[in-house]
């Protein structure tokens, strides 16, 4: 049996590849108006707390911790991790668009390889099931990947 | 080797503390997945037992809360080599190196199908974390 994903699963996995980008680009603008840290002044930290766009930035990531767990609840770790590495492309273009950095032929060629990773979990099976301890408590499904152990 | 221009730290140390950020990382990554695989289901125990619920679940779980030590020890020992090793090198070697310990890590104490697509998808996305710092 494939293991898919339904629909909602997939707002899942955005929703974490989302609020992890956006929640770290604002975080950084946050920061970049509170000014550097050091250890000498800890008292900014406070300060950052009050600063709107680190306050939503934590709010994002507070999302992203909610939805990466619920991700893992129904999905392998080697699934959900490439699967979300989109959100780091997610992150470059935020950074051209909104912040206005330059992106390097390096970075291109690193989003590509990205994609690329991504793509090839996109269509396997999310989780990995194992059969049961005992015969008696019946055949278990056994996702398409387990069962082949190789490429699709 | 050149690392960069202000770097305090020798090779060795510059790698072990890296290896320390990848290797908490790891831990954390993988007690929390083990968890919530015991766990079961977020989203039948959110309908069953409301969001409330399923927050007293997770946070009840002893292996959880060691993962997000884990995470914790992950987060500050990246604070300490960012003290001594450039962003540029740190960020990018320890997060590459996560990708790749999570998924040996997940085969071996996960049992997870780590087929010939998912160490694909794990060296490709190493690899492209690694070009993202250029």
């Amino acid at each position: 049996m494939k293991h898919t994903l339904t629909p909602q699963r997939y707002l899942i996995l955005l929703a974490v590849m989302l609020t992890a980008s956006v929640g770290d680009t604002l975080l950084s603008h946050g920061m970049a108006q509170v000014g550097p840290v050091s250890l000498a002044h800890l008292g900014l930290l406070l300060a950052a707390l009050r600063n709107l766009w680190v306050i939503t930035g934590i709010l994002c990531l507070l999302g992203f911790f909610a939805s990466y767990l619920t991700a893992l609840s129904w999905a392998d770790l080697t699934f959900v991790l490439p699967s979300t590495a989109f959100g780091y492309v997610v992150v470059a273009f935020l950074a051209k668009y909104w912040q206005h950095e330059t992106i390097t032929v390096y970075r291109w060629v690193g989003i590509l390889l990205i994609v690329c990773g991504v793509g090839f979990v996109a269509n396997g099976p999310s989780l990995t099931l194992h059969e049961p301890q005992h015969p008696a408590d019946g055949p278990a499904p056994v996702d398409q990947g387990a069962t082949t152990g190789g490429t699709q | 080797m050149i690392y960069a221009s202000h770097i305090h730290a020798g090779p060795i140390e510059t790698w072990s503390t890296i290896l320390t950020v990848a290797a908490t990382a790891v831990a954390g990554d993988v007690l929390t997945a083990g968890a919530m695989r015991r766990i079961g289901d977020l989203d039948r125990i959110r309908a069953k037992s409301g969001l409330g619920g399923a927050i007293r679940v997770v946070t009840s779980s002893p292996m959880f809360l060691l993962g997000v030590l884990s995470m914790a020890a992950s987060f500050f020992s990246l604070l300490f080599t960012l003290s001594n090793v450039d962003l540029s090198l740190a960020a990018p070697a320890s997060a590459s190196l996560t990708f790749l310990g999570n998924a040996f890590a997940a085969k071996i104490f996960l049992k997870e199908n780590v087929n010939r697509r998912r160490w694909m998808a794990a060296l490709f996305v190493c690899a492209g974390v690694f070009l993202l710092s250029k």
